[in-house]
């Protein structure tokens, strides 16, 4: 197999990498932050169950999560394993950053100083307006770094997907590599990720500038 | 008319009672100066007063309108406290200006998302009070790009632009360098010739003397000692008073 077909065809995963990726984006970040406003709820039982569930999900593998999703059905109802896995692959991914991203919008929010509030409070703005208007905006530009390692290690989390068999670029890589008996597409996935992650690295500058409108 | 009405107010955070009975009335148009050391409950009276702390015991009223009472034993607030908002500004120490937004929005978001004016009028108005306070040409500025005294002159503006009957200074030089502090005096100095009701908490002795019509002196969650100016300060009828303001003294040399 020559190192062009190696690429077309793992070229094909990749499109199935930047599926999990952007999906897992477009549903974490949101998701992340109900599950921040549940984890600070004033209903002690809704934030204790909140934050149990945030330690299950950032204290066991990312790996094991994945598996468990799209085998668990069939092991506790047998369901059959669909065939399309992007769903089970997606929802897996989606939680655990989820429970990241809310631990990382729970310390924005907390960083914020008690004087916003105060100042918000007395010139009669709401509860909500106060959230949306004045702390949010704010907390995002601060937890912005964090949010971009995130990410990064989201481009490169997506190679996990192997373990359920979902054709990405790193499962291909893979049966490649076994076919063909060669370490070559392990170095094109490598280089794959890398530039991925280097576009990623380079939005993210581009969007930390465009924030950096004021100073703090 | 009593534009504020605080009668013995009494709060607690945990087993210290920071406000012992404190009773305050402040008419309209008058300049009213607090002093005393730290700790006696200077800034929890105005904290209190401006409902970022509920108080423990005791009644207060704005234009006549109950805050809170005692109904059967038990103190209750109004459940409308948005209506009371509208009658009071607070200048905080630390400014406490929105960071992410330029110096006009700091001003006109509120009164036109919180009290739904037409944002041309109230544009209008803030550009007027820059120019008062000398800060015309920052309008789109950061609150980052300004000085400190430009910062708590800005704060002065955001809190006059939504037309409280009574504006609150929780000593308002105190974060500010020494040289600074005269610029946010002077603007001070002028909302009290133009009759702008005002109670100033304050570490300035000779600000206090100079702007206010009446001087209460606290010490220990009591009025210890209220007056005119020349009554506090020249004419001092307590013991503790008097140490206070001569170790205020002293520590100016």
């Amino acid at each position: 197999m020559t190192l062009w077909t190696m690429i077309i065809k793992m070229g094909d995963g990749f499109g199935k990498t930047c599926a999990i990726f952007f999906l897992t984006l477009l549903f974490s970040l949101p998701l992340g932050m109900i599950v921040t406003l549940l984890s600070k709820s004033k209903i002690k039982i809704v934030a204790k169950i909140t934050r149990f569930v945030i330690s299950i999900l950032r204290g066991t593998p990312l790996m094991l999560q994945l598996i468990a999703v799209t085998y668990g059905p069939y092991y506790l109802f047998h369901i059959s394993v669909s065939r399309e896995k992007l769903i089970p692959v997606v929802i897996a991914f989606s939680i655990n950053y989820a429970a990241y991203f809310a631990e990382i919008y729970r310390s924005g929010i907390e960083s914020m100083p008690v004087g916003q509030y105060e100042a918000a409070a007395v010139l009669g703005y709401s509860k909500t307006q106060t959230f949306i208007k004045i702390i949010l905006p704010q907390v995002i530009r601060r937890i912005l770094p964090s949010i971009t390692n995130e990410i990064v290690t989201l481009v490169k989390d997506t190679s996990l997907a192997f373990t359920v068999s979902y054709q990405e670029m790193f499962t291909v890589g893979k049966q490649i590599a076994n076919s063909q008996t060669s370490f070559v597409p392990f170095i094109v996935a490598g280089v794959f990720y890398y530039v991925f992650n280097a576009v990623v690295s380079f939005v993210m500058s581009k969007v930390e500038k465009s924030m950096g409108y004021y100073k703090m | 008319m009593n534009i504020l009405n605080m009668t013995n107010i009494q709060k607690s955070f945990g087993e210290n009672q920071v406000l012992k009975d404190i009773s305050i009335k402040v008419d309209k148009g008058e300049v009213v100066s607090v002093i005393g050391p730290s700790g006696s409950g200077k800034s929890t009276l105005l904290r209190c007063a401006t409902l970022l702390e509920t108080v423990d015991g005791g009644n207060f009223s704005y234009m006549g309108e109950e805050v809170c009472t005692v109904k059967n034993g038990k103190l209750v607030y109004d459940k409308n406290l948005k209506k009371f908002r509208q009658y009071f500004g607070l200048v905080f120490q630390n400014f406490n200006l929105f960071p992410h937004w330029t110096v006009l929005k700091n001003i006109i978001d509120a009164p036109i998302s919180v009290q739904g004016r037409k944002k041309e009028e109230v544009k209008q108005e803030a550009i007027e009070l820059l120019k008062k306070m000398g800060l015309e040409e920052k309008v789109n500025a950061y609150p980052g790009e300004l000085s400190g005294g430009q910062q708590q002159r800005l704060s002065i503006v955001r809190a006059l632009a939504m037309k409280p009957e009574i504006l609150f200074f929780d000593e308002p030089t105190s974060a500010l360098d020494p040289e600074l502090t005269g610029e946010v005096l002077k603007v001070i100095k002028q909302l009290a010739e133009e009759k702008m009701t005002m109670v100033i908490v304050t570490h300035e002795m000779e600000f206090a003397r100079a702007v206010s019509d009446r001087v209460i002196f606290m010490d220990g969650g009591v009025i210890v000692e209220e007056g005119t100016p020349d009554e506090v300060f020249s004419n001092t009828k307590t013991e503790r008073t008097k140490q206070f303001l001569q170790n205020y003294n002293k520590n100016e040399y």
